[in-house]
């Protein structure tokens, strides 16, 4: 690690920072329905949406009708999208002549792009037409982002308004997340990565004589505008198997960096969208900080561990599952950024990580992705620890938590609860059900505590929708299909309706004026305390699965023991 | 039902628009605005398309510089890194085997650097590092019958700085480089 390392991780902060007023500002009129800039090149769109899909855009709506259609709206994508897929042979701009993708791998493939997390069971470059890529996987790629967008304004009114029992219009906050938001971010990037290399074409695969003479097949394809949607929405799957390390996907050091900031670039944002809504705009800085400073901790000890000599192979920094023009620096830059986000992009192989790095990439998930976490997601889930911390700073003075505002009651901490722990829980049942099944462990292709790591890492990735993976796992079984669909189809919506009901639940409430004994929270003191909560819940849930995959994998490493 | 309707109008309506409008309107811009990145980055000889410069190719002759050990074996049908663990006594053997034969190949030149050793993630890893190209310099120029300080300079001028000065790591692509040592002794 070098200087350059060092002043372009700092440049990356820098340029985070400074963009999340100005996107973050620009979402706010967008989400309030102000008029922008955008208004008058975009608002076309918006009006089309509208009127194609019947769609009265003044009409509001309580939580529970908001999540119905947010529900309805996810089952019919998964439909198509299973549909789609299994039909692709029959359908254009299919030039490789692919085969329909069976029905469990479909399904995986639906439920995992439709929940925003973008796990690949199969090999994008041998099993996806043009057509499925663009027109079901893409797609999703906008729309499950908007999705998280919408219910995290959704919450956003919930705390803003008073005694008022709805919350917004679905339609209306997906579809200005989406045309507003997403689409012109999605085509200035999709530029700039062309210009890097990263291919965007109808031809189909070429075949070519390398200079020895032995043939080579080169696949091809609209990548470009599905990549730069796959990284901006924290979607994460790659229009090719090996993802962001392809050369093709991420072509040089400069679409990588750019990469990086895109992931983070809107659920940062949103902190400030979130808190100028509110009216307590210090506090969305303090939980923009809370988020940096975990960010940066957590990459800082991750490359330690990677740059910490391996005595089993005699080296640090072992480039084994790496890009020569990434580099250490990058890789490990890259995967804590990835696993922070709810991204699931990869351009190391995180299998090949030293052991330590993979466990913190598996850390920053169980934490709940809240460290920027996922476009919408991040945010709304580290509102769920906020509320958390205020309620517990609440008893320990034994007073009604206020926040913002509004009293904190039984009905919003038992919500608040439950989308804690569902995926906690759910990480935890499916990798201990995994382990006692032959059909389950038959996939795995690394033995000892990494096998297990390949498992614990393939349900966290799927419960916190983020989507990487330990890609040793052949996860493309029935087995494997089912069960992360179910356990990604649990992480997503198991916390979603509980948000959107303390959203109707905290929009009802009369506003009660902030008084002495109220605690504040865009304090450093509050930022601290909520550190000290995602941590504590985070560790005592998941320090004994740690223990058994990465944490013994280290001290074998340590010891100089193989497996 | 009014839902179930707005659900299933609003996802064909975003199907048509982002999942042909976009990706056809985009295509089309970046065929006018950068065709050849677009298309693939091919090199092409004698009007043969022979490669991409971003796709690594197996070279294995002791006259053209060799990359880095693939996991798929530069088959892009499908790309990826082997996913070994480090502890992976696998990982062990073959990297032992290649040091082996690297050393073998290269009785002069010293240690092998490591990412000649290990294989990248893609498998499809276009480069090597500076030094992985200078450590092959002397068997190269042995089997070419060439003045080890021409390629020496040959070498030198492939180096790519990190990009805009920062970004990433130096690096030398292969291909290019063994496409320029075909055309130094076409010259001669």
């Amino acid at each position: 690690m070098g200087l350059a390392d060092i002043l372009q991780f700092l440049l990356f902060i820098i340029l985070l920072t400074a963009l999340t007023p100005l996107l973050g500002g620009l979402m706010v009129k967008i989400f309030e329905g102000q008029k922008n800039f955008l208004s008058k090149p975009l608002g076309w769109i918006e009006r089309l949406a509208y009127r194609f899909a019947g769609i009265d855009a003044s009409y509001e709506m309580t939580w529970k009708e908001y999540a119905t259609s947010l529900m309805i709206f996810n089952i019919v994508g998964i439909v198509v999208v299973t549909m789609f897929q299994m039909i692709q042979w029959h359908l254009p701009l299919n030039p490789q002549g692919l085969t329909g993708v069976s029905w469990h791998s479909a399904l995986n493939t639906a439920v995992s792009f439709i929940t925003n997390t973008n796990w690949q069971g199969y090999s994008g470059e041998v099993t996806m037409s043009y057509l499925t890529q663009m027109m079901t996987l893409a797609v999703q790629n906008f729309v499950s982002a908007a999705v998280g967008m919408a219910v995290v304004i959704a919450l956003t009114r919930g705390i803003a308004r008073r005694s008022s029992r709805m919350i917004g219009n679905f339609w209306v906050d997906m579809t200005r997340g989406t045309v507003y938001v997403l689409l012109p971010l999605a085509v200035i990037f999709t530029l700039i990565l062309v210009g890097q290399g990263v291919v965007q074409t109808f031809l189909p695969y070429l075949e070519v004589v390398t200079l020895e003479g032995l043939k080579q097949i080169i696949p091809l394809g609209p990548a470009a505008s599905q990549i730069a949607i796959k990284m901006l929405g924290t979607n994460g799957g790659g229009f090719f198997n090996s993802n962001s390390s392809h050369p093709f996907e991420n072509a040089t050091a400069l679409s990588n960096f750019l990469q990086m900031l895109s992931i983070f670039l809107i659920p940062a944002a949103l902190t400030y969208t979130y808190g100028t809504i509110t009216h307590a705009r210090k506090h969305g800085w303090v939980i923009f900080s809370v988020m940096l400073a975990l960010f940066v901790v957590f990459t800082s000890l991750s490359l330690v561990s990677e740059y910490t000599f391996n005595p089993v192979l005699g080296y640090a920094g072992v480039m084994e599952g790496k890009e020569v023009r990434f580099g250490v620096f990058n890789s490990v830059f890259f995967s804590s950024v990835t696993t922070s986000a709810s991204c699931g992009a990869v351009n190391a192989m995180h299998s090949s990580l030293s052991p330590l790095s993979g466990g913190i990439a598996m850390l920053n998930m169980m934490l709940g992705e809240i460290i920027f976490g996922g476009v919408g997601a991040g945010l709304y889930g580290v509102l769920l620890f906020v509320l958390l911390t205020v309620f517990i700073a609440g008893l320990m003075v034994g007073r009604t938590p206020e926040y913002l505002g509004k009293k904190i009651e039984a009905p919003e901490m038992t919500m608040v609860i439950l989308a804690i722990l569902a995926p906690c829980a759910t990480v935890l049942i499916g990798t201990g059900i995994s382990v006692v099944t032959p059909t389950a462990l038959s996939s795995l292709a690394n033995k000892g505590p990494h096998g297990f790591s390949e498992i614990l890492y393939a349900f966290t990735s799927a419960a916190a929708n983020n989507g990487s993976a330990f890609a040793g796992l052949n996860a493309n079984t029935i087995y494997y299909n089912l069960m992360l669909a179910l356990v990604m189809f649990i992480g997503r919506f198991a916390v979603i309706v509980p948000v959107l009901a303390v959203a109707g639940s905290l929009a009802n409430r009369k506003y009660s004026p902030p008084s002495s004994g109220t605690f504040e929270v865009d304090s450093v003191l509050f930022g601290i305390l909520l550190v000290g909560v995602i941590l504590i819940v985070g560790a005592l849930t998941f320090l004994p699965g740690l223990s058994l995959g990465p944490i013994v994998e280290h001290l074998m490493m340590i010891k100089g023991q193989t497996f | 039902m009014k839902h179930l309707l707005a659900a299933i109008r609003i996802n064909i309506f975003f199907m048509i628009f982002l999942g042909l409008g976009y990706p056809l309107v985009m295509t089309v811009i970046s065929n006018g605005l950068f065709q050849d990145k677009a298309d693939g980055s091919i090199i092409s000889m004698d009007g043969k398309a022979m490669g991409s410069s971003l796709i690594g190719q197996k070279f294995e002759k002791a006259e053209y510089f060799w990359p880095r050990p693939s996991a798929i074996d530069y088959n892009p049908l499908p790309s990826g890194g082997s996913n070994l663990s480090l502890q992976s006594e696998n990982l062990k053997r073959v990297v032992e085997e290649r040091k082996r034969r690297l050393t073998a190949a290269h009785p002069e030149s010293g240690e092998p650097p490591q990412d000649l050793l290990f294989t990248s993630a893609s498998g499809l890893d276009p480069h090597i590092s500076p030094a992985a190209a200078r450590y092959q310099i002397l068997r190269v120029a042995k089997a070419r019958l060439l003045d080890p300080l021409k390629v020496t300079a040959l070498v030198e001028r492939h180096i790519e700085a990190r990009q805009w000065g920062g970004f990433g790591e130096p690096t030398v692509n292969v291909l290019k480089l063994n496409i320029a040592l075909d055309g130094m002794q076409e010259v001669k």
